[in-house]
């Protein structure tokens, strides 16, 4: 049952193992385990980046193609969700209109940036996902009549998600039963589903094919396989799914803005995640995603302490300034590029 | 003893396509100067526009040409030559703070002895940074195209975050030297002294990368090695050793373009260089990468198009440069003037 | 006769996964022209690519006039005197064909002296001497190519197939270029698929197949034993 679900890849690691369920019961149970506001949103936000970040492993772990247009693809989705609840009025149907057509405008963009690049060479997509998603980013926000530009979009979600619908009367093992907690519960079962799915895409037959032309695309080539074909597949899949999670990162905070879902900023999160996780391993994902936006949330707290601990010697309080967590996490990055390119999930397992 | 028929080449004439294909660029360009005077035919706006064109677009070959021969010769991308751009332009307005009293006085020579020691400060500095960068970040992925996206994209976080840590948070306002301020009148049209000033570098750079890349030994040995790396490797020439030194000289030259371009905005930030990386990644992808020649021509449209656009509609300038790159591969998917490689 | 210029023992080089020599034991005599035989894809190829240092050898010994240069970067191992020229010629056709030879004069201007020499072996050099390589005839690129290795005096040449798909006149020219070089006394390895050709210009010859050299002697023997020949290479010299 449980192999099945999984599509037959296990963790393989008792480490592993172990974290994966414990991050699996902390977000199932999360409302009732860590019952703040500001704990609850980073649940929510910790299970739309594993099904993003996983979602861009399909394209960087599995297909060995780089892009740099995934917070765009993020980006489609939720505008999708802000237009379609903005203009179609508050509802049901209005999320899904907007997630469905946020991931159809992805796929067929995603189409177009591959069929133009992969045909070329695999190393002009990086470069031309970073030119559109830019370009894409700008035209954001100079749009701002239908975009509301910089400011974003605030917009109604439906009743039964917010917090003065009361689905039962006082309280659920302590926590008030009310909308909130539904939208919590849309959120995590819809990442769940998107990722058991994406487990089941890379263990299919065209997952190990993408992962042979990664190793060798000459020689998947020569086998007989359209290359470009898968790769361009596997873009149009991952550009469909980052969409939806950027729909449930809008239906989550009611509100999409270009810095909440098209910034550098987050693309470079993605990357780190990913990679710190480690590549080609979707449960690589699940701990990239967690430990970031853990970190991101409270460990920047322990950072400006250990500023203060050297504020009087020169320079280093600089270094050590909350707001350079970033200089640390790049320099994190290479080293982990460079030893350990299969990440904390690829250590765990050789272990 | 038998061998195969011999080939026997027939000169035939060349059709008109054929014979202007090599050309096809420079007409092209030509092309979009004569579309953009139709567009906007009020020669002197038109004059003013196609300045501040070509202005940006030799500084965006500065910044990209280094970039193109660093992949053309190693087949080595750097995602972080924007950190090199970021850099110089912080290193040369901080020269030119320091020397405000030559750069504010109203004295040409005074004025660009000022501008001349801060490009020369930028350009060690980013010239020596290029080399550590190929030392540390580069060296350990040769031949893996994926861990270079990804690590020199790193390099590019790493930089920018030092660059905050060493000159603060803040984007630094900066103004140009006293005589290259303002305009001269050509024809009824405003000129500005500095885009003036910008194209007349461009010029001299490009002219002394090609005088190097086809009169001198160094120019031949890396035009090769474009081409066929593992034959000039064979005839006796160390690659490893002259592509270090085009990477620091590239580095060196992003770090000029960091200059001229942060005085162009008048501004500085850290992000600076990421940004223009958007338009030297277009610029690289329709020349061809690892073509100089390509580079320049491609530089320059982007800068002219960029500009009539934005006269003509603001919010379509970005637009319309993805619409070129995108026209461009659809006619030539290898980039204008292709690099022929070996294998 | 002296100590050989060049030496291989047990050479062994992978590509990828793949075994492609698999202890390839060589010897070039000095100032004789060496063929080295075999059908397509025995490795012969990959034996002069190792040699030159473009693959490394992962067992064995190469040895350049008794100096080991196993290992050693390809620019060193040109340097200590090998001409090379590859199967595909290795010319820059962006360049012209004075700047092919430019470049490959490594050590300084090109002797005058030497390149009219070139002129008289080759004189469609002079014609196209402006001209982009990238212009000329396959027979005018592979003259190039001989005359690029040609340009300053080596003590060993390794040559790639030099006649391949040409003219019977330009192979005529080859082999002359070729003896006039063994006339000044370098040493020469040859692989060569045409055998009218090895037969004319060859001293010794060696044979490969599978990645090992199964025969090695002069090439008279070869020449003069159709059965040998049937063996070794599957085909006689005369039905070829």
């Amino acid at each position: 049952m449980l192999k099945t679900l999984l599509s037959g890849d296990m963790p393989r690691a008792p480490i592993l193992s172990a974290l994966l369920v414990v991050i699996l019961i902390c977000l199932a149970l999360a409302p009732f385990l860590f019952p703040g506001v500001r704990s609850v949103d980073t649940a929510a936000r910790i299970c739309i980046f594993i099904v993003l970040v996983a979602s861009y492993d399909l394209l960087l772990g599995y297909g060995g193609i780089v892009s740099f247009a995934h917070t765009m693809f993020f980006g489609l989705g939720a505008y999708g969700v802000a237009l379609a609840s903005t203009h179609l009025g508050r509802g049901f149907d209005s999320l899904l209109i907007g997630t469905l057509g946020g991931a159809a405008v992805a796929a067929t963009l995603a189409l177009v940036i591959g069929l133009f690049s992969l045909r070329v060479r695999a190393i002009f997509f990086a470069m031309i996902t970073l030119a559109v998603a830019s370009a894409v980013a700008v035209l954001v926000s100079q749009l701002s009549g239908l975009t509301g530009g910089e400011d974003g979009l605030s917009f109604k979600i439906p009743r039964a998600l917010g917090p003065a619908f009361k689905f039962a009367d006082g309280e659920i093992f302590g926590v008030k039963a009310n909308g909130k907690l539904l939208k919590y519960y849309l959120i995590f079962g819809a990442c769940l589903i998107l990722f058991l799915l994406m487990l089941r895409i890379v263990n299919s037959p065209f997952g190990r094919v993408l992962q042979s032309i990664r190793e060798n695309d000459f020689r998947a080539e020569a086998i007989g396989y359209r290359v470009v074909h898968y790769r361009v597949a596997a873009t149009c899949l991952s550009a469909a799914i980052a969409a939806c999670a950027g729909a449930l990162y809008a239906i989550w905070l009611r509100y999409v803005g270009p810095d909440t879902t098209l910034s550098m900023e987050i693309m470079i999160d993605i990357l780190l995640m990913v990679v710190i996780g480690g590549m080609g391993t979707m449960y690589g994902a699940v701990i990239g995603a967690t430990l970031f936006v853990l970190a991101q949330n409270y460990l920047q707290n322990l950072l400006s302490l250990a500023g203060d601990s050297v504020a009087t010697l020169p320079l280093l309080p600089d270094l050590l300034n909350a707001d350079r967590w970033l200089l640390w996490l790049g320099v994190l990055f290479i080293l982990s590029v460079y030893f350990f390119p299969t990440g904390i999930v690829g250590r765990l397992r050789n272990n | 003893m038998s061998a195969a028929p011999e080939h026997a080449p027939t000169m035939a004439r060349l059709s008109v396509g054929q014979r202007l294909g090599p050309y096809a660029p420079v007409l092209l360009l030509a092309a979009i100067m004569a579309i953009g005077h139709l567009a906007i035919p009020a020669t002197s706006s038109w004059l003013t526009l196609t300045l501040s064109g070509l202005a940006m677009g030799m500084m965006i070959f500065i910044m990209a040409s280094g970039l193109t021969l660093v992949f053309g010769l190693m087949d080595v991308i750097n995602f972080g030559h924007g950190a090199f751009v970021s850099v110089g332009a912080f290193v040369g307005v901080s020269f030119l703070l320091l020397l405000e009293h030559m750069s504010g006085a109203s004295s040409l020579t005074l004025n660009l002895t000022a501008l001349m020691v801060a490009i020369v400060g930028a350009m060690a500095a980013t010239g020596l940074m290029g080399w550590a960068f190929e030392r540390v970040i580069v060296k350990p992925v040769y031949g893996h195209h994926l861990k270079q996206i990804l690590v020199t994209m790193g390099g590019l976080i790493v930089v920018e975050q030092l660059i905050i840590v060493l000159w603060g948070p803040e984007e630094i306002y900066i103004t140009r030297p006293e005589s290259l301020k303002g305009a001269i009148t050509f024809a009824g049209a405003a000129l500005e002294k500095y885009r003036l000033v910008a194209v007349g570098i461009g010029i001299v750079v490009f002219l002394a990368m090609r005088w190097t890349l086809r009169r001198t030994k160094i120019g031949l040995i890396v035009r090769a090695g474009v081409e066929n790396g593992e034959m000039v490797m064979a005839l006796g020439y160390n690659l490893r050793l002259v592509f270090i030194g085009v990477f620091v000289a590239g580095s060196a030259l992003a770090g000029l373009g960091g200059v001229l371009w942060g005085l162009y905005q008048e501004v500085v930030t850290a992000h600076m260089g990421n940004q223009t990386m958007i338009l030297v990644f277009i610029v690289v992808i329709i020349g061809g990468l690892g073509s100089v020649e390509g580079c320049f021509i491609g530089a320059l449209m982007v800068g002219l198009l960029q500009n009539y656009v934005a006269f003509l509609e603001p919010k379509a300038a970005l637009i319309s440069n993805i619409a070129l790159m995108v026209a461009i591969l659809m006619w030539r998917p290898m980039g204008m003037i292709p690099v022929v490689k070996a294998k | 006769m002296s100590d050989p210029i060049l030496k291989l023992e047990g050479v062994f080089t992978n590509i990828a996964q793949y075994h492609i020599l698999q202890g390839v034991d060589l010897t070039v005599p000095r100032g004789e022209v060496t063929m080295l035989l075999g059908r397509n894809g025995v490795g012969k190829t990959t034996t002069l690519r190792t040699i030159i240092g473009h693959w490394r050898a992962h067992q064995g010994r190469v040895l350049l006039d008794g100096t080991d240069i196993t290992g050693l970067p390809t620019p060193q191992i040109a340097r200590a005197g090998i001409g090379f020229v590859p199967e595909d010629m290795g010319i820059f056709a962006d360049l012209t064909v004075e700047e092919n030879m430019i470049l490959a004069a490594v050590s300084g201007p090109i002797d005058q002296t030497r390149l009219q020499w070139l002129f008289t072996v080759f004189p469609a050099l002079e014609t196209f001497w402006k001209k982009d390589a990238g212009t000329l005839s396959g027979g005018q690129k592979q003259m190039l190519s001989i005359a690029r290795a040609m340009i300053e005096e080596r003590t060993l040449y390794l040559i790639d197939e030099p006649t391949k798909g040409l003219a019977p006149a330009i192979i005529t020219t080859m082999a002359r270029a070729i003896k006039e070089l063994k006339a000044q006394g370098a040493s020469i390895l040859l692989v060569e698929q045409n055998f009218a050709v090895a037969k004319a210009l060859g001293d010794s010859a060696n044979v490969m197949d599978d990645g090992r050299m199964i025969w090695s002697g002069r090439m008279s023997e070869l020449t003069e034993d159709t059965a040998l020949q049937e063996r070794l290479m599957g085909l006689s010299m005369e039905a070829h």
